[in-house]
């Protein structure tokens, strides 16, 4: 019975990837950009012999057809190779790596900042519906959902980094410094800003979600009771209202891993912070196809990790799947 | 049936009830669901409300207990023990001295292990269900077991008012009997019991006294005894429900 559900799952993963990477494949060879023209740039290939045009278009792969192109990387990368970044020169599982170090801690950090203060921000509105501190939040995680990620990127940095100097303007280590010589310290400091720009765009769906469930809890006869049984408003918000709205809300984040996916990649390029996010920039908009496939595949795994995570949550934590699913 | 000098424990004086809605954008619409209701529960009685859905029984319960929507507006006096029954004073009553028994399984926290809500566990005993039950969820509990545990959450203190919302739907005969005479076990130990039904029949069995209430207020106040007989009945509706209880199709229209 669990290994049949965990093969169906893993079945369902293998036709996600195969699905995933077939699509970004697919868009990718109906992108009008020419990777020689990009890479090198008209003027270096107008002053180069055929030979070494030639050269190049075999080593961006041009005049191979997108299926076969498809076959030949499906075919490595079942066998886990990845192939070889075009624009890195590196193989592509060491490039996702390195930018994965930087990236999955911003995306760590601002998942759990988000989902921890949009929860919150969520229960306090809930509980406290239409008076002032719902309008405020309400009003607020409004604001911030109509807002794009990258605009409250731009005026953070405005704002924190340029006028008030508080962060770095960019990057991921100091300027000038030898790689060896850049403390945890450095890092972390270059990363504060970028991951909060990313929390702070995550925050409002969690809170509108967990305000909106709330209320309906705060509105249910369960709490309707637990009022009459002389339960006072904030016994009922702690002993009733977080119990009911936390796994939603746990379901919601885990669901949302690729919202903050999606804003990294725009929050990484205002920050210029050398992350996974630009990378699939870089590589999308170079041509370089393995990275980006390896980039897509990796994201993929991480939204359906979130997906799978929720899925089990519920089995796990809520009794009456524990105990519904328990012969008796 | 009906002792004088009955201590008078709850005294609700012209009670309404108005809702103030909001409908497309700014234009309020003010429905009066509850009007002018007058109602009087001894100490030791069994007072039975019965009505159509919608005829605002189960928001007087609300009214009593504190508990109406935020959007609801309350006039009128209630009176407790001879005291004005406060919004503050509700608040320190309810859950003590005055409980609600509530209407079906969803009044429990799904969440929440069933002992956990009920604050006096002993409370389960008294009503036939085993320890176990103190470890299980709502939804693992039979329909009579949920009964007996909504029951249970009134007991489990000294209350001196109930107020029992709709208790029986939905159970067989037999379990509502016997729902309802737990109910008036409290009202043999000194509580003052208000049974909310719209088993007109099943509540003139274990009542002392009917309110018929029609349209948001209370049109009829009668014992029960005199209930079966219309024409000892002075409301229109309520000579109507009264013929139409079963023994009065046996009786021919209700002349004795």
């Amino acid at each position: 019975m669990k290994l049949n559900i965990v093969m169906k799952k893993a079945l369902r993963l293998v036709l996600l990837l195969l699905g995933v990477s077939a699509a970004a494949f697919f868009l990718v060879s109906i992108s009008p950009i020419d990777p020689l023209q990009t890479n090198i740039g008209q003027a270096a290939l107008g002053s180069m012999t055929e030979e070494q045009i030639e050269t190049l278009r075999q080593y961006w792969g041009v005049d191979v057809p997108a299926g076969e192109r498809f076959l030949y990387w499906l075919s490595d990368a079942v066998r886990g190779d990845f192939g070889t970044s075009l624009l890195y020169r590196r193989p592509v599982m060491e490039v996702i790596g390195e930018k994965a170090g930087y990236s999955l801690g911003l995306m760590t950090f601002a998942w759990i900042i988000s989902g921890v203060v949009g929860f919150l921000l969520g229960v306090i509105s809930g509980a406290c519906k239409e008076r002032l501190p719902d309008r405020f939040i309400t009003g607020g995680a409004l604001f911030l959902s109509g807002t794009p990620a990258f605009w409250i990127a731009l005026v953070f940095l405005t704002v924190f980094a340029v006028e008030l100097g508080w962060f770095p303007v960019g990057l991921a280590v100091p300027m000038g410094v030898p790689a060896d010589q850049v403390t945890l310290w450095d890092k972390l400091y270059h990363a504060c800003l970028p991951a909060l720009t990313l929390s702070v765009t995550g925050i409002s769906n969690i809170a509108l979600h967990t305000r909106e469930k709330m209320v309906q809890v705060m509105e249910s006869d369960y709490v309707l009771f637990a009022r009459a049984r002389g339960e006072d408003p904030r016994s009922v918000v702690l002993r009733h209202g977080l119990r009911n709205v936390i796994l939603p809300a746990m379901t919601l984040q885990l669901g949302s891993i690729s919202e903050i996916l999606g804003g990294s990649v725009l929050v990484e390029q205002v920050f210029s912070y050398p992350g996974l996010g630009q990378a699939a920039v870089t590589a999308g908009l170079g041509g370089d196809v393995p990275l980006l496939l390896g980039i897509t595949i990796l994201s993929a795994i991480l939204v359906f990790a979130g997906n799978l995570a929720a899925d089990l949550l519920y089995s796990v934590v809520d009794p009456r799947m524990k105990k519904g699913g328990e012969p008796r | 049936m009906s002792e004088q000098n009955l201590n008078t424990l709850l005294k609700i004086r012209d009670l309404s009830i108005d809702f103030l809605q909001y409908e497309r954008g700014l234009r309020r619409r003010i429905t009066h669901p509850v009007s002018h209701l007058n109602l009087d529960v001894e100490a030791g009685q069994m007072v039975a409300i019965v009505g159509a859905s919608g005829s605002g029984k189960s928001l007087l319960a609300h009214a009593v207990l504190g508990i109406l929507p935020y959007n609801a507006v309350m006039t009128g006096t209630m009176e407790f023990d001879g005291q004005e029954l406060t919004k503050k004073r509700i608040e320190t009553l309810r859950g003590t001295e005055i409980c609600l028994v509530p209407q079906g399984v969803s009044w429990l926290d799904p969440l929440m292990k069933v002992g956990s809500q009920v604050k006096d566990r002993s409370a389960l005993a008294c009503y036939g269900l085993g320890p176990e039950v103190d470890q299980m969820y709502p939804f693992e509990l039979s329909g009579g077991m949920a009964r007996r545990v909504l029951l249970a959450t009134a007991t489990s203190r000294t209350p001196r008012l109930v107020i029992a919302d709709e208790p029986t739907p939905g159970l067989p005969l037999d379990r509502a009997r016997r729902a309802l005479s737990h109910l008036r076990d409290m009202a043999e130990d000194g509580a003052g019991v208000l049974l909310i039904t719209h088993d007109v029949e099943l509540a003139l069995e274990v009542s002392d006294r009917i309110a018929v209430m029609h349209e948001g207020t209370v049109v009829e106040n009668a014992l029960a005894g005199d209930f079966p007989y219309p024409q000892r009945l002075n409301h229109p509706y309520a000579k109507a429900l009264s013929r139409a209880l079963p023994q009065n199709e046996f009786f021919g229209g209700g002349a004795i």
